[in-house]
């Protein structure tokens, strides 16, 4: 019987338990659960100042939360160093680009895969075999990442020159490259058009489909938001106020007062808007 | 608000003139004193001048190594590591230390009995001095961050800054204390004697290049060569460039910040060390103040250079060192005021191009 319901449902990569951050007076998030299986294209949304991006950087290790616990694959993280939450498989991006900028497109990857490799620096020194072994790999998978993200040819040109959506694309690259069980993605297509969005859509679903990562992002467009994600939570003022699917969302009247205080139509045709499309 | 919007423009066109009138006065007189001594004078002939550039390589490169120093902590903590020069210092006297101890073991030979071991094994004895003195600053450097900067990580940037000058007081008395004030003079093997060298006939006249010189000039390029491999192409050097850049981004993608700092910090103090000991066997002297200076200089260095640029460091030292060492002859001054030159140049720097020779994408970031 248990087997069958392990089988059922896939494993639970990460699970908040009642995560409570505050800076001062002000609590940032304020005992928030959540828990997503393995696979699973997982959204949070909320309104400016919700406490998203600060959820974020509590699972991520940025932050230590005050209460409560975070667990992935069942082992309590809280209080780890941001590295080595990395090495543990938790991956992420940021809102505004944070990539390396003096450094190559190729450079930037290869950063992101060094927690998978474990030559040392004397190694290098000495060009050990392990060394040779390691570079020739990880430039081998940097090439297959910069292709998977469209950029093939483009790997020695400086992160800086490239186009604001390949410098989005490479900023998932990078987090890629230390193949994380989670990806975290804080606003993906911020500032993109309702073309270069839908690219980013077909991308992040690939990525679980291929890849078989499981997502969790932080989004304002509820159009991209509605036609990724199969689970939803909405934060408001650090709470959460709802989860469920898309549909079940969209019909809930706390998360339409959230957003435009009560009695708000507008919102509900701005959802069924994006259904449509 | 108004007054001050008036203000501050107008206080930039009057820097902008006194730096125009300033600049107009320096390069006059430069002018004047190169003509004159050059060209009118004639003071010196062109074997001087050939010895003068030689010595300035060669002091250059030992700038130019502990400026990689200064310049690899700023790029990565955005603050100057002032006790950097005793960090030389302690890898100099730790050579020293190797060179006498081995000069007291005897190990006769068939035709020497009164041989010691420095002379018996000369580059093996070298070899064992540098590889000391550069672990014991590569050490300095290490417990230097973690005593005296990492608890002051998240203090604002002039707290570390005061410790550095702390710990370059601390460091530079402690060593007065423990060796003594007086100055010791370097014992170098036989093969690397301070009177040897090349004789290179220029102009009719043989100029002197001390093994000594040759030995640092070739030394201080390789650790150079290896240094800007290791930063290019290892996975220590990405993730100190990294860190460099951004220091969450580069902790999200699990490199450990703390350890890429120490790594940072051992590098520049083998560099450091490096140099100490080539100071003492190019010029023979050491006490406890002997890192100060140099260490001075090599900041001056990295200043020109633009700080926070490796490349920029290496050229601002040689730069430095053959600017000092050419200075007081151009000018026709006297020789003792080489140390003002470098100062001058320092400030010189500062006035008019404060992002340095190579350092102007990187500075206008840090801004």
């Amino acid at each position: 019987m248990t087997k069958l319901t392990l089988t059922n449902h896939p494993p639970v990569v990460i699970e908040a338990q009642s995560v409570t951050k505050r800076f001062g007076g002000l609590v940032a998030v304020s005992s928030v659960d959540l828990s997503i299986r393995e696979k699973t294209i997982y959204a949070i949304i909320g309104p400016n100042g919700a406490g998203k991006t600060t959820f974020f950087n509590c699972i991520s290790g940025f932050y230590t939360p005050e209460e409560g616990e975070v667990l992935f694959y069942g082992k309590s993280i809280k209080g780890k160093t941001t590295d080595r939450i990395a090495h543990l498989g938790i991956s992420r991006t940021y809102q505004n680009i944070r990539l390396f900028s003096q450094m190559t497109a190729i450079e930037n990857i290869l950063v992101g895969s060094h927690c998978r490799y474990t030559n040392h620096w004397l190694d290098a020194i000495l060009h050990t075999r392990r060394y040779r072994r390691e570079e020739a790999e990880s430039l081998a998978k940097a090439h297959d990442l910069l292709k998977f993200i469209g950029l093939e040819g483009l790997g020695d040109n400086l992160a800086s020159n490239l186009p604001y959506g390949a410098q989005r694309r490479l900023e998932i690259a990078r987090a890629l490259a230390s193949n994380p069980k989670l990806l975290l993605l804080d606003e993906p297509t911020a500032g993109m058009n309702p073309q270069e969005t839908d690219e980013m859509i077909e991308f992040i679903r690939s990525l679980r489909d291929n890849l078989g990562i499981t997502i969790l992002l932080i989004e304002h467009d509820m159009r991209m938001v509605m036609g990724i994600s199969e689970y939803i939570s909405v934060l408001d003022y650090g709470m959460k106020i709802a989860e469920g699917t898309p549909t079940e969302i969209q019909s809930n009247q706390k998360v339409i007062e959230a957003y435009l205080g009560p009695g708000a139509a507008a919102l509900q045709e701005k959802f069924s808007r994006g259904k449509d499309e | 608000m108004e007054t001050l919007k008036k203000l501050v423009p107008s206080d930039l066109n009057a820097s902008k003139w006194v730096r125009m009138i300033l600049g107009i006065l320096v390069l006059a007189l430069l002018v004047w004193r190169l003509v004159d001594v050059i060209l009118i004078q004639r003071l010196y002939g062109p074997d001087t001048w050939a010895r003068f550039a030689i010595t300035g390589l060669i002091i250059g490169g030992m700038y130019a190594l502990i400026a990689i120093g200064y310049t690899l902590v700023y790029g990565i903590l955005l603050m100057i590591n002032f006790a950097h020069g005793e960090v030389m210092m302690l890898g100099s006297f730790a050579g020293y230390f190797v060179f006498e101890l081995l000069a007291f073991i005897p190990s006769p030979g068939p035709e020497n009995p009164e041989q010691v071991l420095l002379n018996a094994f000369p580059v093996l004895s070298i070899l064992v001095a540098f590889l000391v003195g550069m672990l014991v600053s590569a050490l300095a450097g290490y417990f230097l961050e973690k005593i005296a900067y990492r608890p002051l990580r998240k203090a604002p940037r002039l707290v570390p800054l005061i410790s550095a000058i702390g710990a370059s007081i601390f460091l530079q008395n402690a060593a007065m204390l423990l060796f003594g004030p007086q100055r010791r003079t370097y014992l170098n093997p036989t093969l690397l004697d301070r009177g040897l060298g090349l004789e290179i006939p220029i102009a009719g006249n043989n100029v002197l290049v001390p093994y000594t010189g040759i030995f640092s000039f070739v030394l201080s390029i390789l650790l150079m060569l290896g240094l800007y491999l290791l930063v290019q192409k290892t996975k220590l050097g990405r993730s100190m460039r990294a860190v460099a850049e951004d220091k969450g981004a580069a902790a999200l993608m699990g490199i450990n910040v703390d350890a890429v700092i120490s790594r940072t910090f051992i590098i520049s103090g083998i560099l450091a060390g490096a140099a100490g000991v080539m100071w003492g066997v190019h010029n023979g002297l050491l006490n406890h103040y002997v890192g100060y200076i140099p260490g001075m200089k090599a900041f001056t260095a990295a200043v020109m250079g633009g700080i926070g640029n490796i490349p920029g460091a290496m050229l601002g030292g040689m730069t430095l060192g053959i600017l000092e060492s050419l200075g007081p002859a151009m000018l026709g001054i006297d020789f003792q005021l080489k140390d003002v030159i470098a100062f001058t140049i320092l400030i010189l720097v500062l006035i008019f191009r404060p992002s340095g020779l190579l350092g102007e994408r990187l500075s206008e970031e840090k801004v």
